[in-house]
């Protein structure tokens, strides 16, 4: 069982109770009230691994969100809930609070304490520097979905940038499928022992800082984290019933990085790069490449978006990513419609292993208070030292229907 | 002395016949520039302001579509307007907020802010011929409208509706502007637009739009409580309806950061 917020006794299930009934008890006057429920199914095109994976799954998902401004918009309280009740894997029924936060805004300084979220970051393909925020990798594989996390943050506005210092106050755990859950390695990550090199284990206060700046057409950023690393390595070990499982171990990393973005024209040229230290050694890792959009493609108004990043990280077949020596193809269609369609796929290609993921993403509005989404991964030519090898036979189909409110 | 006393009323009105003669006549080019400046001139000063915008979209089989959102805008001297809108509807896309520093001449600064990811992403703004919101408009048809963004041309005097006006032509400077030219018909009194036919990189008739219920603020700016634009070629059409205009509202630089993207609600 996963130990996280409210308390480490209650089940997926309990959790959601919980977020019902707060969301049912508050009072409507002076709140913003907005948010979505979905449905989304899933179906893979191979049967799995292990006979315990599911093939076909479905789930519902629950994210409101209550707001509040008062005093001329320098307080703002803001609180969003998640929750999914998933069909076939215990993990992915999960709730979290993604947000519960009180900003309060100064003449050129803003503090936010509470849960919150913050984004680092300019790449399309995989978002090396972002890293306050924990991945709720049950939600998407993609990574891309983050858990809340608990801090006090000072931002100072200066004619020569932004500076955000950040306290991290306790840690999170990064999500796992369960053992009924696809994309998962096999053996199963047992998220239920995870160890860690601070003897704080979880209650750890973690430091970050951040400049960001634009001077024309450059915006920069550069960060400083100090404290538990994101990114787990794995012990495998046998659990009290026998079974072979690997066992998150959360080192302390320190961390520089920038990322780069110029907007020159149609092309926008993209760079996040980082350094990171540990008891397991340093490296360096980069991402990077460009987004160039064709304008009103043949003759409608809609545009064509091409996206190339090439991603590197030195510890090569070492690396805890499986885009060590890779690069990103892609294209970005956007319709401009009323329905707002879009579309992106692409290609990420191994250039050492010939390893290759398949992405495709698109979604449409319909009326004015639905959203449908598709997504859908493949995997070819995986090779068996790659990280994606357990994902070989998870390629899936997967569609969404949101209802906004 | 007495031939230079005899001569000065002679000289003094050969003088004045040449002062009361058009000076060199005012080409079009410069009429239509001197019509644009005053336009300009007489909307100098507002400060900043807060509205509340609405889009009603109509496709040709007249299905409707809306948006709302909320515009806050900063007058900057000597360069174009800063300006965030907050998107309210469609409620999937609530919180999204573009933050736009425009230039006179410049490319535009704009920056995309996603609530989802919390991520503050820089644009490419030299899209400007692409539709705003899936509407008639673009983005160029909504942004500050700079002297500098356009040259003119005076075409004639003519009444729209029974109100004089000066009708001129101007042509986008931006090589990537999605027109070839616009027609203004400009209020001869008020000196504001009531009508811009706006003609496509064929130089054919693409959209017309049309402003209207005029109101004064300040006692001095002229603001159109709707502008209807149709899309001849397309047969769709998109109502903006603008709602509680405030002025002065004491909006300063630090609400239009990159930062102040972030915490927008």
């Amino acid at each position: 069982m996963r130990r996280d917020w409210p308390s480490s006794d209650m089940t997926g299930r309990q959790r959601l109770l919980v977020i019902c009934c707060l969301c049912y008890s508050l009072p409507a006057n002076g709140w913003d009230w907005s948010g979505n429920v979905a449905v989304e199914g899933r179906t893979f095109f191979q049967s799995p691994f292990d006979s315990r994976q599911y093939d076909n799954d479905g789930s519902i998902s629950f994210e409101p969100e209550l707001a509040r401004e008062w005093n001329d918009g320098r307080d703002i309280f803001v609180t969003r809930l998640f929750g999914r009740l998933d069909a076939r894997d215990d993990e992915r029924t999960h709730a979290d609070v993604r947000e519960f936060q009180w900003t309060h805004v100064g003449d050129g300084w803003e503090t936010l304490v509470g849960v919150g979220k913050v984004y680092w970051g300019v790449t399309e393909a995989w978002h090396l520097v972002d890293i306050v925020n924990q991945t709720d990798l049950v939600e998407n594989p993609d990574a891309e979905q983050k858990l809340g996390q608990p801090m006090a943050k000072l931002s100072l506005e200066r004619e020569w940038g932004t500076v955000d210092l950040f306290a991290l106050i306790g840690f999170r755990e990064r999500t796992f499928p369960g053992v009924h859950g696809r994309f998962r390695t096999h053996p199963r990550v047992d998220t239920g022992h995870a160890l860690y090199e601070s003897g704080a284990e979880r209650k750890r206060v973690d430091l970050a800082a951040r400049w960001s700046h634009y001077i024309g057409e450059w915006d920069l950023g550069v960060s400083l984290f100090h404290g538990t690393g994101r990114d787990p390595l794995f012990i495998p070990t046998l659990d009290n019933r026998g079974e072979l499982v690997l066992v998150p171990y959360y080192e302390l990393i320190d961390q520089a990085s920038v990322d780069i973005q110029a907007t020159l024209g149609q092309w926008l040229w993209k760079l996040e790069a980082l350094y990171r230290d540990s008891d397991s050694g340093g490296f360096y890792a980069w991402t990077g490449g460009f987004e160039y959009t064709l304008v009103g493609i043949a003759q409608t108004s809609s545009d064509l978006g091409l996206i190339s990043e090439a991603l590197y990280d030195q510890r090569g077949d070492e690396s805890a990513t499986p885009f060590n020596h890779d690069l990103f193809l892609g294209v970005r269609w956007t319709a401009n419609d009323e329905q707002s369609t879009e579309l992106l796929a692409g290609v990420i290609v191994d250039w050492q292993n010939g390893s290759t993921l398949l992405n495709i993403e698109a979604s449409r509005r319909l009326g004015q208070l639905w959203k449908l989404s598709l997504q859908s991964r493949a995997w070819f030519n995986v090779s068996p030292k790659d990280l994606q090898y357990p994902f070989r036979r998870d390629d899936y189909l997967q569609l969404e229907l949101a209802r906004y409110f | 002395m007495k031939l230079m006393n005899r001569m000065l009323p002679a000289f003094l009105l050969v003088a004045f016949l040449l002062l009361s003669l058009d000076l060199p006549a005012q080409t079009p080019e410069e009429k239509g520039l001197a019509i644009a400046t005053e336009v300009d001139d007489r909307d100098k000063g507002w400060g900043d302001f807060q509205a509340n915008m609405e889009m009603l979209l109509r496709n040709r089989h007249g299905e409707e579509s809306l948006r709302k959102m909320r515009v806050k805008s900063l007058e900057v001297e000597n360069d174009g307007d800063k300006t965030l809108i907050v998107f309210d509807e469609p409620r999937d896309v609530k919180g999204t907020a573009l933050l736009t520093y425009s230039h006179k001449v410049k490319d535009d600064d704009q920056w995309l802010y996603l609530p989802a990811l919390k991520r503050v992403k820089r644009i490419a703004s030299r899209n400007k011929s692409g539709p705003f919101m899936g509407s008639e408009f673009a983005y160029e048809d909504l942004a500050s409208q700079e002297i500098e963004k356009y040259t003119y041309k005076y075409i004639r005097d003519d009444e729209l509706d029974g109100i004089p006006v000066f009708v001129i032509e101007r042509y986008p400077v931006s090589k990537y502007s999605g027109y070839t030219r616009q027609l203004v018909w400009i209020d001869k009194e008020r000196y504001i637009p009531l009508k811009i036919e706006f003609y496509d990189r064929k130089n054919s008739l693409l959209k017309t739009l049309v402003f209207k219920g005029y109101k004064q603020y300040l006692d001095k700016y002229w603001r159109a409580s709707e502008m209807f634009m149709e899309n001849h070629q397309t047969g769709k059409s998109t109502l903006l309806t603008w709602k509680n205009y405030r002025f002065r509202t004491g909006l300063k630089d630090s609400d239009f950061t990159r930062n102040s993207l972030k915490r927008t609600r």
